[in-house]
């Protein structure tokens, strides 16, 4: 029951935590944006890698910031996989430290921006 | 509108979506989509990454409620992620291919079944039928706690359930959902799950089959901040009060409404979709 009780509270963690970055991020930028108009109606593909959203957190940029929260928000889960591989490591489950080792390269691979 | 403006009002619609998402189970993040495009028009592909970030957000809130009571068998959701994820990615290149009105109309026919689902919830099949060998050999059967002390249950059809996870995987992936009500039914019925492990299970799941896409949204530009924002923050809030509500799971009508609003924009995006209009 450990395990669970540690993943539920790391699950619940993560997201106040981005959703508190996302918050700070968001009213930012609408008091820098606000009164500007809103055009989401073409797809503009703005590419918004990893490496972007850092620089433009590091810049203060409100748009950086929303997206670092984001960010956070999608390494929970991914966090939580990993928590479950050190919890299958400790009872020497090897099926299932491979099973989990191919979930988080699958994760690691569409988060760090790979080709599709 | 200005900025403010859009914020506010999608934020406020999100509310509503994560409120009635959270009674009915059906989750929010389905209502999102539509919502946007439909009302805002904003690009599917928005809307979708949106949408997307909606459904780890409150899954991940809510699988967090659901592991404590010891329901959820984090072998067999582990192991079905293997399918899920991958289908995720495979989802994910298919939005990038796929024209959106192709994608609006793949959307209506998957938010009807969806609907169809949460009114009738498959029956629970447990029986007492040898369990998959796969299931032995992974030790994915398991107990879970009753009224009347701890009950024992073994998974069936391993095989069958992954090639269904994986098409889940796929979908979720392509629209930008959580595909939690084909998930529900694939352990339920096919892998002979009882109904609240395969429900907190699917929940468990689901946050872990969005971020393999979501990886993906982003550096496509799908998740774009102004939109997201207000869209998860306010979908938590409205998830957040909806499970502090009394008036709870089990009210059909609740769940009958919520269907009818939920066909009356599948069709719309149907109707978009094969006429261009989206």
């Amino acid at each position: 029951m450990r395990i669970e009780l540690t993943m539920s509270r790391l699950l619940r963690f993560g997201v106040l935590l981005s959703a508190a970055v996302v918050l700070l991020g968001g009213v930012l930028y609408l008091l820098q944006h606000g009164r500007a108009a809103e055009d989401y109606h073409l797809f503009s593909g703005e590419r918004y890698g990893l490496r972007s959203i850092i620089s433009a957190a590091l810049r203060l940029d409100p748009r950086g910031i929303i997206g670092m929260g984001l960010v956070f928000l999608i390494a929970t889960p991914v966090a939580r996989v990993l928590f479950a591989l050190i919890s299958f490591l400790r009872e020497r489950d090897k099926n299932f430290v491979w099973i989990t080792m191919i979930v988080l390269a699958v994760l690691l691979y569409g988060f760090l921006g790979g080709k599709v | 509108m200005t900025q403010l403006d859009f914020a506010l009002i999608t934020g406020a619609g999100a509310v509503l979506a994560g409120f009635l998402g959270s009674l009915t189970g059906l989750g929010g993040g389905v209502v999102i989509t539509p919502m946007l495009t439909i009302l805002f028009g904003v690009d599917i592909r928005y809307a979708i990454g949106a949408s997307l970030i909606t459904v780890i957000a409150t899954s991940s809130g809510a699988a967090a409620a659901y592991v404590k009571e010891g329901f959820t068998n984090i072998r067999v959701g582990m192991f079905l992620e293997v399918a899920t994820t991958i289908g995720a990615l495979i989802g994910a290149a298919l939005a990038g291919v796929f024209a959106p009105s192709v994608i609006a109309v793949i959307f209506g026919l998957v938010l009807i079944y969806s609907a169809i689902v949460s009114v009738h919830p498959p029956k629970e099949v447990v029986d007492g039928t040898p369990a998959d060998p796969w299931a032995n050999t992974l030790r994915l059967n398991n107990n879970y706690p009753t009224p009347q002390g701890t009950r024992n249950y073994t998974v069936h059809q391993v095989g069958a359930g992954f090639g269904l996870m994986s098409f889940a995987g796929v979908l979720s992936g392509l629209l930008g959902i959580g595909s939690g009500a084909l998930k529900v039914v694939a352990m339920d019925r096919v892998m002979r799950l009882p109904f609240k492990v395969s429900t907190t299970t699917s929940n468990f799941m689901i946050g872990v089959t969005a971020a393999a896409s979501a990886g993906v949204y982003l550096h496509r530009g799908y998740i774009d901040p102004a939109i997201a924002f207000p869209i998860m923050l306010g979908t938590l809030a409205g998830a957040l009060i909806g499970s502090r509500t009394l008036a709870k799971l089990q009210n059909q009508t609740l769940r009958i409404v919520f269907a009818i609003v939920i066909f009356f924009l599948a069709a719309q995006m149907m109707y978009r979709g094969i006429t261009g209009n989206i």
